[in-house]
């Protein structure tokens, strides 16, 4: 498992069912928030990785 | 029917217990506050996200109180309770720092850690009824 990518959506994955499963009480619910959570880590990390990409190294 | 509440099934054990069982065992509160649902869903993803962890090679952190961060960082690898001790008491997690993925293991440890320190809180919210 060397794709930064893959553990990104693994970390997302693992963080967003907690968060929901804390946060709601509907299954619905839950599910629904879950995946805002997850699709906002997701996007939220490629837009940054390129509003990175102009900064050398 | 009336249906049981979760201040109706802790009756009678104070708070400090069932946070402790909530500690030890990620889920294990909501389990014995009735949610079974949600205890279910703690109990398999943060160990799960712990052992993700340990395979990627990151360290379970040595409570070194020289080095602060490190200190903190171990206290976050703590809030997973047992399966931390059982880490420890495997020789698990020494944390390989030349592997590519060490530093997502820990990431994957420390946050474990933390989300169950919020899911124990939380467990606390339950059976004080501030819930």
């Amino acid at each position: 498992m060397h794709s930064h990518f893959l553990l990104l959506i693994v970390f997302a994955f693992f963080v967003s069912t907690v968060f929901a499963t804390l946060m709601r009480d509907d299954i619905a619910q839950q599910i629904r928030f879950g995946a805002v959570l997850f699709g906002g880590f997701v996007v939220g990390a490629v837009v940054f990785g390129w509003l990175m990409f102009p900064i050398p190294l | 029917m009336v249906r049981e509440t979760t201040i109706d099934r802790t009756q009678g054990l104070h708070p400090i217990l069932i946070a402790l069982a909530a500690w030890i065992v990620p889920g294990a509160g909501h389990l014995w506050g009735g949610q079974r649902g949600k205890g279910l869903v703690f109990l398999v993803v943060l160990p799960l996200m712990f052992a993700v962890g340990l395979a990627l090679e990151g360290r379970l952190f040595p409570f070194e109180l020289s080095q602060p961060l490190v200190a903190l960082a171990a206290i976050a690898d703590v809030g997973i309770g047992a399966p931390y001790l059982a880490g420890k008491a495997l020789s698990l997690g020494g944390g390989t720092v030349t592997a590519v993925t060490y530093e997502y293991g820990n990431t994957f440890l420390i946050v474990a850690g933390l989300l169950n320190l919020l899911v124990v809180c939380d467990a606390w919210d339950l059976v004080t009824g501030r819930k």
